[in-house]
C-alpha cells in the first residue's frame, strides 16, 4: 500500500499492524527517513515537498510491485509526507514484511533506492540565505543501478 | 493536436505557470519536438528550460523519453531530476 500525506505518521501503529495481520511474517525491515538540519553547509530552517499528484502513487505502487516481484514478500507499505516539514521530522516510511530478514532488508532498500530517483518528489530548503531547489544526487543513481548489476549477474 | 502541459519544482517557478493547454502544430510529435516548440516561443520558456539542468518528462503520468511520442489530449509534464526520500 501506498500513502502520499502532509500529516505525520504512526510508525509503530504501522508496524503493529503489519505484524499482527499474518501469522506468515517472520521478518519486518522498516526505514523512516527524516528531515536534517544541515545540508550542503547550509542550515536548513525548513523543507517543503512538492510531489506530482496522481503520477506519484503510480510511481511508488509500480516500485513496490517490482520489488514483490523480486523479492517473496508479505506486505510493503510506503508512506511519504508532503508540504512543509522541519528538522527532526519524519518524511517518509517504508515497512516490508517476509518470512526471513534477507528479503525483508534487501527489499526495504530496494525501495528506497527506487524512489529516490523515479517518484515524482522535489525538496525545496529555507536557509538563512532565501529558498532553494535541492539538486538530485549522482550517488542515488548509483544507488539505484547497483540493482540492475545484480540483477545481470 | 491539443495537449496539456503541466511544470514542477525549479521549473514550474521559471515558467511562473503549473499548467498550460498548447495546441501544437502539426509534426510536434515527441517530447523533444515538445520542448523545442515551447523554447521557440522565447520567454519565459527558454530560460527556463536552459536554466534547469537535466529537465525530465512525463507523458500521461509515465517517465517519458525525449523520443516518446504524443497523442491527442496528453497530460505531458517537465519537471527537474526528482529528489524525494
Amino acid at each position: 500500500m501506498v500513502r502520499v500525506q502532509t500529516g505525520p505518521f504512526d510508525v509503530n501503529e504501522e508496524i503493529e499492524r503489519l505484524r499482527a495481520a499474518d501469522p506468515r511474517v517472520g521478518a519486518i525491515a522498516c526505514f523512516i527517513g527524516v528531515v536534517r538540519d544541515r545540508n550542503d553547509g547550509s542550515a536548513i530552517a525548513s523543507m517543503t515537498l512538492e510531489h506530482y499528484s496522481g503520477m506519484t502513487e503510480k510511481a511508488l505502487d509500480a516500485i513496490v510491485e517490482q520489488a514483490r516481484r523480486r523479492w517473496d514478500l508479505y506486505d510493503v507499505l510506503v508512506i511519504h509526507r508532503v508540504g512543509e516539514l522541519r528538522p527532526t521530522d519524519p518524511i517518509v516510511l517504508v515497512i516490508v514484511t517476509s518470512a526471513h530478514r534477507g528479503e525483508a532488508f534487501a527489499a526495504c532498500e530496494f525501495v528506497m533506492d527506487y524512489l529516490k530517483t523515479e517518484a515524482p518528489f522535489w525538496k525545496q530548503e529555507a536557509t538563512p540565505d532565501g529558498k532553494r531547489w535541492v539538486d538530485a544526487r549522482d550517488s542515488d543513481g548509483v544507488a539505484r543501478e547497483r540493482w540492475n548489476e545484480e540483477e545481470g549477474r | 493536436m491539443k495537449v496539456t502541459v503541466l511544470y514542477f519544482a525549479a521549473l514550474r517557478e521559471r515558467v511562473g505557470r503549473a499548467r498550460e493547454e498548447c495546441e501544437v502544430p502539426e509534426g510536434v510529435e515527441t517530447i523533444d519536438a515538445l520542448r523545442e516548440w515551447l523554447i521557440a516561443r522565447g520567454e519565459p520558456w527558454v530560460g527556463a528550460f536552459t536554466r534547469v539542468k537535466s529537465v525530465r518528462a512525463a507523458v500521461d503520468q509515465s517517465m517519458a523519453r525525449g523520443d516518446t511520442p504524443l497523442r491527442e489530449g496528453a497530460e505531458v509534464a517537465f519537471f527537474p531530476p526528482v529528489t524525494g526520500g
